[in-house]
Parts: structure tokens; sequence; C-alpha cells
């Protein structure tokens, strides 16, 4: 049985992305108890599968680096991974919480040697890399993963395969016997940073995602640019292999649509104009970057950003909602719409096509606790907002659309608002 | 049913978005375009020449005031009623039927395209199956034929056309759709007087509605 320390001072953090991660860390350090589940066998989130950030460039793998330290370093915090919350009852100050924990079948023993990969035979999608690619059913997540110890998928076990990575394991970190578990603990307040999940572009059937192989979404771009991708950072279009030396990025790919989603997600228009560089960068003058979008939404301080990639002139603007997209014999996805500036018609081939797909919340359609459901609604689009007096806090994309920079202050309010709970709890039982 | 331009052009004057707010059916639509262009994208007439502005171009037009461009524009009789722009817009505006009721204004105001086929033959045909409850193919068509470009009556031109379709008026003679009879007084509705007494009724709610909205 894991055991976890909980009291009603103890504050409970859904979610281990960079949101989730902030609140806990900045809970933690106020001196507050911490206990913080996600439900991948790693921390880091969305985050972690990003490529490089806006409006720096600098790599995720550095910002989230800190924050791993801060939380090695810090004793008040339990990290559970694999691990879902499954129940929740009682009220502010006084909650009782249900997490159901899914075997990793790997013991904290595992020094991350690698020698069960080896061992094993059976291959598995690559979820850190959207499915672009496969790994073997005994894994490290990715490079940077925290814990950093591997995982076995739970296909393999009861085969060969799962025998063979226990023979392989030199230290005996393989426990093939663990199983699902559910643990209960007590919290006084609990933040929800339950981030967001890309919008299924197969749903905007125009743009046939799903069916062209070479119509791709923007968070898949960035595991394409990403050295430690299925790529190895060549951004090479899935048909064939080709390099994708003409992309095209098309905006508000199930944004602020009310078929879709009826929100704008801010971060795309700046995730776009962020990705024509990685073009830039892989093949020089000869790399052509095209937005197809209603209008640049590249908010306050990014407007220099912006006004950068305006005057590359590698990069062209086309003030356009794409109305379609077809295939031409060689692979190359064609462009179908009215630009508004002048109402010219056009159909253009481009080697790739990158959908600019926006956030919806991961709480859309999860069943939420029923306790929490009280204290919490939805917005139109899903989101959670607050309503009245509650314990239960969102933070990051759980709230709202944001960026990295304003999750993180997202989930700092939210630590606050935390705290001050567990805070009038202390008190009245002093 | 008819409505005079000047007499709308002066009560509206500089505000044209507001005319047809009132005016032309879903007009209240129009103010919600935000100029995406994929109503334009995904119309099927696409490449094809003919029609001067496509859906958001008029939208922005009606927004700048160019009311007589748009009312005279021959734009809003192209379309085919396939309902793309419709199911693909994203602010969920009723596209086609905006441009319908654009269309409808400018018949009543008596300055749509003249002899654009699409209003020539809805008025043809309105004619034709308001007068009994059903359509007389023979009378349609010769109404439809036998006219020359300024819609003159025109015998040789009529009996030209008439043998160029030759093989599908034999087609619905066979099929039992078309009577050639019929050219003689064609068959009708039960109730004769029940039917006009409607239409009128209908007529009488039309004007109402559109005069409470004009108030």
């Amino acid at each position: 049985m894991t055991s976890i320390v909980a009291t009603n001072q103890t504050i409970l953090v859904v979610g281990g992305g960079i949101a989730g991660m902030t609140a806990a860390l900045e809970a933690a350090e106020t001196g507050k108890q911490v206990v913080l589940v996600e439900k991948n066998p790693w921390l880091g989130g969305r985050t972690a599968q990003l490529y490089r950030y806006f409006p720096k460039m600098c790599h995720p793998t550095c910002g989230l680096e800190i924050n791993l330290r801060r939380l090695k370093a810090n004793p008040r915090i339990q990290v559970l991974t694999m691990a879902e919350v499954t129940g929740i009852s009682g009220e502010a100050g006084n909650y009782s919480v249900n997490v159901t924990l899914s075997p990793r079948y790997v013991n904290n023993k595992c020094t991350a040697c690698g020698e069960c990969s080896k061992a094993v035979n059976s291959e598995i999608a690559d979820a850190f890399n959207y499915n672009l690619g496969k790994v073997k059913a005994a894994y490290l997540p990715h490079d940077m993963a925290y814990p950093q110890r591997y995982v076995l998928d739970p296909s393999i076990i009861g085969t060969a395969d799962a025998e063979a990575a226990k023979a392989a394991c030199k230290v005996g970190a393989i426990d093939l016997d663990q199983q699902t578990e559910t643990v209960s603990l007590n919290a006084g307040a609990i933040v929800w940073a339950t981030g967001f999940q890309p919008y299924a572009a197969e749903k905007i059937t125009p743009y046939r995602y799903g069916e062209f192989k070479n119509v791709i979404t923007n968070v898949e771009f960035e595991r394409l640019a990403d050295p430690h991708g299925p790529t190895k950072g060549k951004i090479l279009r899935p048909s064939d292999g080709k390099e994708a030396k003409n992309v095209a990025f098309i905006q508000c790919a199930g944004s602020r649509d009310e078929n879709h989603l009826r929100h704008c997600s801010r971060f795309c228009c700046m995730a776009s104009l962020k990705q024509t560089h990685y073009v830039q960068e892989a093949f020089g003058d000869e790399g052509k970057s095209t937005i197809y979008y209603i209008d640049i939404r590249a908010i306050d301080r990014f407007e220099d950003f912006y006004q950068k990639v305006k005057a590359n002139p590698n990069v062209a603007f086309v003030k356009s909602k794409v109305a379609r997209i077809s295939e031409d014999k060689n692979g190359d996805p064609r462009l179908w719409g009215v630009n508004t500036e002048g109402y010219k018609r056009y159909s253009e081939p481009h080697d790739l096509v990158v959908l600019a797909v926006g956030m919806e919340p991961a709480v859309k359609g999860m069943a939420i606790p029923a306790a929490l459901s009280e204290g919490i609604v939805a917005d139109s689009s899903g989101f959670l907002a607050m309503n009245g007096n509650t314990g239960v806090f969102g933070a990051g994309c759980a709230t709202n659309a944001l960026d990295v920079n304003r999750a993180v202050q997202s989930a700092t309010a939210a630590a606050l608002r935390a705290i001050q709970v567990v805070n009038q709890v202390a008190r009245a039982e002093n | 049913m008819s409505v005079n331009n000047t007499e709308m052009a002066v009560r509206y004057k500089n505000n044209f978005l507001k005319e047809l707010e009132d005016q032309a059916e879903m007009g209240e639509w129009i103010k919600m375009c935000m100029q995406c262009g994929v109503c334009a994208g995904s119309c099927p007439t696409n490449f094809h020449p003919g029609w001067d502005h496509p859906p958001q171009e008029i939208f922005m037009m009606v927004r700048a005031g160019r009311r007589e461009e748009v009312l005279t524009s021959n734009s809003m009789w192209m379309c085919t009623s396939c309902y793309n722009c419709y199911v693909r817009c994203p602010r969920k505006l009723p596209i086609t039927h905006i441009m319908h009721g654009i269309a409808n204004y400018a018949h009543r105001l008596g300055v749509a395209p003249k002899l654009q086929p699409t209003r020539n033959f809805g008025k043809i045909f309105w004619n034709n199956a308001a007068k009994t409850g059903r359509v007389n193919e023979v009378m349609l068509t010769v109404d439809l034929y036998f006219r020359n470009a300024e819609g003159k009556f025109d015998l040789m031109g009529g009996i030209k056309k008439a043998l160029e379709m030759q093989s599908v008026a034999i087609g619905l003679v066979k099929a039992g759709r078309l009577n050639p009879l019929e050219l003689f007084g064609g068959h009708k509705c039960k109730d004769q007087k029940g039917l006009q007494s409607m239409l009128k009724k209908a007529r009488e709610l039309e004007e109402t509605r559109k005069a409470l909205k004009a108030a």
C-alpha cells in the first residue's frame, strides 16, 4: 500500500503540469503540506512537450528543471504519478479524497539504466510525441521525465516480454505484482489544474486531418521540430519524409468557431509565429511559412514578436480562414479560400499544413466529483469558474485558455487562495 | 408588396445596415460577420465568373453603406442554396437565408437586376404556381423560352430552344411528368377559393410583420 501523509491542512493539487507544479511549489514553499496528483507517469504536462517557448525562444526543459529542483528540494510535497482523483466529499477545510493509482510495475529502485527496454520486443504508440512514433513497451516517457523511472505498459503484463524485462533488471526494480489501488486522503483545499487538450482536429472536417498525412496539428509540429522528437528535430513531412520547406499555418482551427470551440484560445497566434522560426532556422531562406489568419492576436508585449516575424521576407500572411483542403497527387495539401484583402480566390499547394488547434479544457466531459460541482461551474466553453464559497480553486488552463506565463500567474493566485483556506482551518484548531 | 426605393433610401439615410436589419429577412445577422472569408471560400460557384461579390464582401459593403451597389448586384441571385457557407460559418450566420433576404428586399424595391436568370425564373415559377396551386409545366416552359434577352416575346427563339430541349420534354411526357394538353389549361388543386384566400392572408401577415419592423 502506498502511504500518504495528509490532514485537513494539506493542499491537494490535481494535475502536475506547469500550473499544478507551480501551485504545489508556491504553497509548499510557504510551509504548507502538499499532495500533487498527476495522471501521467511524469510531471510537466503539455509544457514538457513543447520544443521552445515564446517569446524568448528558450527551451521548456530549462524552466522545468528549475521547478523540478525546487520540487526535489522540498520535503513538504508528495508526488503521486499515474494517479487520478476518483472521488471527493466534504467541504472547504475538510475534504476526503479518493485517488486511484495505476501500477507502473517499476518501483523506486529504478536507476533508469534502460536494460528492461532493450529486453522488451513489443512496441506501443509514443504518447509523449503525440503518437507520431513508437516506443518500446518498457520505456522512459522522455529524457527529462520526473520521476526518472521507467514504465511498463500494461499491455505486456503476463507476457514473455514482461518476464524478460524483469530478468534484465539488475537492481530488482521491476515488480510485476503491482495492482491498481485506491487510497483516500484528507485535504483542506484543492487546486484543480487539469489543463487542456488540443482540440480534436478531425472534427474540422473540411481540413481532412487524419485523412491527409501532411495535415498535422501545432502540438505535433512542436515534436517534429524538437531534437528529442520522432524525427530528431528534422522538419520532415509524414507522408514521404520529404523536407517540409513550404509550411502553411491555419489559425483558428477550431477556435472562435461556434461549431467547435467558441472561445479564442489565445496562444495559437503566438505559437504559429514562433513556429515560423523553426522553419526559418531549419532551412534558412529556403524555408517559407504562410500564415492564414482571421486576425493576429499577439496580445500586449507580444506585438514586438509579431512585428519581427512580419518583417521576415520568408513569412507571408494571408488574411483568410481557409475554407477547405484538398490533396495533390504528389501528396501536397492544397488550401482553398478567399483572401479577404482584395477578395481574391486562391488555391495554394504547400509541403505541410499545420493546424493551429485551440485549447479544449480537459475538465470538459470529465466526471467532476459531486462535492466539487457544487462549488464549481463551467463557463460556456467548459472552463472552470468559481461559484461561491468553496475550498476548490481552478488553476492554469483548466480555468481559461492561457499560455505558460499566464498559467503560472493563475496557479500562483490559486495557491494563495488555497493557503487562505488551510490557514483558517489551522486557526480554528488552535 | 413593393416598397418605394427613394423613400427607404431617405428614411435610412447613411444607415444601410439598419435598413437591412429592419427590412430584409435575417438582416439582423449581418453585423455578426467577422470577415473570415470561409463562406466565400466554401462556395461551390468558386472559380466561376459572373458573380460580383462573395457573401462576406457583400456584408462588408452593407456596413460601408454601399446601398446601390449591393441592391443592384447579381451576387445574391447567384446563390445555389447549397448551404455550405451556412454550416461552416464560425459565427453561425444563416448566410444562405441572409443572401435570399437581401435578394428579396432588392426585388421588392424594384432595383434588382431585371432579367437576372434566377430572379426571372423565380417570378415566372411563382406566378405560374400561385395561379392554381399546381405548376403548369407547359406554360412555365412557354413563359421561360419564348422571351429574348430583353424580356420581349420571341417566337423563333422559343421554337429554337424548345427543339434543343426536345429529348428532355419527351422523357418527361413518357414519365407522366408533362402533359402537352396543359397548354389549354392545367390541373389544379381542389379548393381554388381556399388557396387564394390563404395566399392573401399570408401576404397580409407578411405586410403587417414588415410594417411593424419598419415602424
